[in-house]
């Protein structure tokens, strides 16, 4: 499997500011030609940019211009546009935008979706309002002040005349598209802001809904790789007559990840891959294992790595306080175990190449897609299918990249599909990490001093091998450490590995909230407070934390508020039943506040029930509440299976999990209740995906410490940290 | 090879498959009935479930000869029109995320629900304890099924 790709992540993120006014104003002008027709006579339908239509009937057809993945971007986006449209939400129809420029930036990743799209969706709106008002004053004869639009119509004040949007069409699609058209007043919001049902919803309870798995073209075959089992293995010379016998098997074909058997349906895919007899030249990967890898790690942690943040005098600080400590936390790979497992349909003509695929980075894509069919990015085209989960391993295109080279190889359409094996055993895994920590309290109990030397399996280093800054997608949530400590240092070193990594539903920051929250906890019992208390006194004051070369900040008075909404809607420090206990944790990521407070109880033999949750974020103007709280629940389950359930470990260089009985996740005998708290906010929409993930494991972790006196600084929690040993 | 008649969402079809064929693929690839859904291919996850005979089963493990002469129903036929209750539930309780697990947990639920109208938040727990959202949206299926059973919210 090759390491080197065609976008990294830095630049991925990179894209993201430009999808703010400038891009979206530039699509306007050749998304204004298409509405006209060849001979430059407006056609039946207003289509003023790419993101919405409005045709003669007045219905309303919104692009949405992320990948849905379950986070409800088929959703958010259009009341977006629809709010500044003044549009009758009920005529709203979605369609999901594929691959072309003409959408800006598709790339779904990094909680940014509503955070970049909100501005260009509301102007989108705007501007398509703003030429429907005219068009109607200019029927009327009336000056467009004494004009406004009431949910699909445009309505002239004076003599209460109206006039619907789809009576308006033709002539607004003769306009000129204004470039700076006037927004509305949030406060006079009503699609914005409210829990809307979501679009997608009815065809996902009724099996009508494609995803990528479900795609069916005509003359299509369907395709199974047999992959080298150790990371970086190589098939050698096979006997392709061994699969070929199996029924229904119409090919073996080499392709970059390994040897793909076609065949006539999934099934036969399947059996045919089982058949086939392909031995590995495993290369250097083999001698890799978790056991070698914690080895390296441990060495690393000994010294000193590239410092990341240096306040003050950690060293000396730590020299001179009155109670030191010193901790090793760890956390191992994680899969993303997508539900639908990993699949594209390919169809490869020499000319032209068509590829329908569950993406969330459809520039990546197409790039990888161009260069494996050998055709000009012009020459394909990428149909994004919804994807049944994405938690970011579909940002790495490489599954769709197979389906193309096994469609060329057969010159005919096909869908590869990957066993849950296959998807376990060939993901880009969330970096394997190891932390040495030290902190020291003064005379007084208050924390001097805060030294973290953190140990990963960089993702830029997977992907970049020579990059200068392995630790861009690592630090995260350890380099910004918010609370006032004024000796701070942070050190990085990236470990070698033979193992894909890639990023990881809130990538780092599931990690380092983790250490940094759990470590503050050990610190506040050290200094006998409460840590509520604690993290309450360490985050007053006001101050800001910046970010290398991003505008944005992290202010200190909003996780404070994050962690005292939730600390009081969870009743901190009121009697609970026996036998339960509370922790708090608090974590910004993706330029959102999150507060979680844990409700555990352990049973004698080591059993772990976590009860009850209560969530506080703060992600700015709250675009869809229930959404909102969609992704805060689900960020808290996908949080818990880590914490609780699942890992990835290495043996001889390959993967040990293959299915869910070995890799297993939280299920909904195990689900807390939870219950989430919105801060009410004016300010711009942040990330929602993200940032409910990394807050749970430090929020449990620090409640079973309150139930039992017993550390977890290993994750995922073993019964045999929790029974009680003194 | 072999030849099997069965009745799929109230038609009568006949598979020609190879007995071992499970379910699961004879409905998504041959039928194009693509709601059911391929997760983990041994009972693990339960994105495949199905009715036989009215018993929710895991179709990515049940080959397509015991099906011979019996009735599956899949997430296509559970209800013209997603008229059933649970389907409605699922929509005022905004259930599906990614929505990739919901139809077998619609299934399961339907299945539970046909012999036990009113269960208790156990009865769910274990009759979808063999299924997995990775979405999480656990919460809003308990919530769906407790309003389809009460034909309200609870």
């Amino acid at each position: 499997m090759s390491p080197v790709t065609s976008v990294s992540r830095r630049e991925f993120l990179r894209i993201v500011p430009a999808a703010g006014a400038g891009l979206v104003l530039g699509v306007r002008l050749s998304a204004a030609m298409n509405a006209t027709g060849p001979r430059g006579r407006p056609s039946a339908l207003f289509a003023p940019n790419a993101f919405l239509q409005v045709d003669a009937r007045g219905d309303v057809t919104i692009w949405a211009s992320k990948s849905e993945m379950g986070q409800g971007v088929r959703t958010s986006l259009p009341m977006i546009v629809a709010e500044e449209l003044d549009a009758d939400w009920s005529r709203v129809r979605v369609e999901q935008a594929w691959a072309d420029p003409r959408f800006g930036d598709l790339d779904t990743g990094g909680s940014s979706s509503v955070r970049t799209r909100y501005e260009p969706m509301r102007r989108a709106g705007a501007a398509a309002r703003a030429m429907l008002v005219t068009a109607a004053a200019q029927t009327w004869g009336a000056d467009r002040s004494a004009c406004r639009t009431e949910r699909g119509a445009v309505v002239h004040a004076p003599t209460g005349r109206r006039i619907r949007y789809g009576d308006l069409v033709e002539k607004a699609a003769a306009l000129p598209v204004p470039q700076d058209a006037p927004l509305k007043d949030p406060k006079s919001f009503r699609i914005v802001g409210k829990s809307l049902p979501r679009t997608d919803t009815p065809s996902k309870v009724d099996g009508s809904a494609v995803y990528g798995i479900d795609v069916k073209v005509p003359g299509m075959l369907y395709a199974a790789v047999a992959r080298s089992p150790v990371f970086g293995g190589k098939a050698k010379p096979f006997d392709a007559n061994s699969a070929k016998t199996s029924p229904g098997v119409r090919a073996v074909v080499p392709i970059s990840t390994g040897v793909a058997v076609v065949a006539d349906s999934t099934w036969n895919a399947l059996k045919g891959r089982d058949a086939l007899r392909v031995d590995w030249d495993e290369g250097d990967g083999a001698a890799e294992s978790s056991e070698t890898l914690r080895a390296q790690f441990e060495t690393l942690s000994q010294q000193p790595g590239k410092i990341v943040r240096d306040d003050g005098d950690a060293a000396a600080a730590l020299e001179k306080a009155a109670k030191r400590l010193e901790a090793v936390y760890e956390l191992p790979f994680q899969a993303h175990a997508t539900m639908e497992p990993q699949n594209a349909t390919a169809s490869w003509q020499k000319d032209r190449c068509e590829v329908w695929a569950p993406v969330q980075t459809p520039s990546w894509a197409l790039a990888d897609i161009a260069r494996a069919a050998g055709l000009p990015p012009g020459a394909v085209r990428l149909n994004i299918t919804l994807l049944g989960g994405g938690f970011g391993r579909r940002i790495n295109p490489d599954y769709a990249v197979e389906a193309v080279e096994i469609s060329k190889a057969v010159t005919a359409p096909v869908k590869t599909v990957w066993s849950r094996a296959d998807d376990l055993q060939h993901d880009f895994y969330r970096p394997a990490s190891f932390h040495r920590i030290k902190g020291g309290l003064d005379v007084k109990g208050r924390i001097a001093s805060w030294h973290h030397r953190l140990v990963s399996t960089s993702i830029k280093a997977y992907h970049e091998p020579t990059a200068s800054d392995p630790e861009e997608d690592e630090i995260g949530g350890a380099r910004d450490l918010p609370y006032a400590v004024p000796n701070v240092h942070v050190e990085y070193a990236a470990a070698r590995s033979i193992v894909p990594r890639g990023w990881w539903r809130s990538v780092e920051s599931s990690f380092n909230a983790f250490v940094v929250e759990s470590f503050l906890d050990e610190l506040a019992a050290a200094a006998h407070r409460d840590p509520l208390a604690l993290r309450k006194e360490l985050l007053s004051g006001g101050r800001t934390i910046a970010y290398p070369g991003q505008t944005f900040v992290q202010d200190t008075t909003r996780l404070k508020a994050v962690v005292d909404l939730a600390a009081t809607r969870a009743g901190w420090g009121k009697p609970l039943a026996k036998g339960r206990a509370r922790g708090i944790a608090a974590h910004f990521s993706y330029r959102t506040y999150c507060a979680q407070v844990a409700e555990v109880s352990i049973g004698k033999d080591g059993a772990l029930r976590v009860h009850r949750v209560v969530c506080a974020v703060d992600c700015g103007r709250a675009i869809h509440p229930g959404i909102i709280a969609a992704q805060m629940e689900g960020g808290i389950v996908f949080g818990l299976s880590a914490a609780l359930k699942s890992g990835i470990t290495i043996e001889k260089g390959r993967v040990k999990q293959a299915n869910f009985d070995e890799y297993e996740v939280l299920r909904i005998d195990e689900m807390p209740e939870v219950e989430v708290h919105i801060v009410p906010s004016d300010q711009p929409p942040t990330g929602v995906g993200e940032p409910g993930v990394p807050v749970i494991a430090p929020a449990v972790c620090n409640a079973i410490f309150a139930a039992t006196g017993k550390r977890v600084r290993r994750l995922p929690v073993r019964v045999e940290d929790l029974v009680a040993t003194s | 090879m072999a030849s099997f008649t069965l009745t799929v969402n109230g038609k009568q079809v006949t598979a020609e498959a190879d007995p071992a064929t499970p379910i699961l693929w004879f409905l998504r690839d041959t039928l194009g009935l693509t709601g059911t859904k391929f997760g983990c291919g041994a009972s693990l996850c339960g994105a495949c479930t199905i009715h036989l005979d009215g018993q929710a089963i895991r179709s990515c493990v049940t080959p397509i000869s015991e099906a011979a002469g019996k009735t599956i129903t899949t997430i296509e036929g559970l209800s013209a029109d997603r008229g059933h209750p649970l389907q409605k539930a699922w929509i005022a309780e905004d259930v599906p995320q990614c929505g990739y697990c919901q139809s077998g947990m619609i299934m399961t639920a339907a299945a539970l629900i046909a012999v036990k109208p009113k269960p208790t938040d156990d009865d769910i727990d274990a009759a979808l304890g063999g299924h997995i959202c990775r979405c999480g949206t656990y919460q809003r299926i308990r919530r769906a099924v407790r309003r389809a059973a009460t034909g309200g919210p609870r």
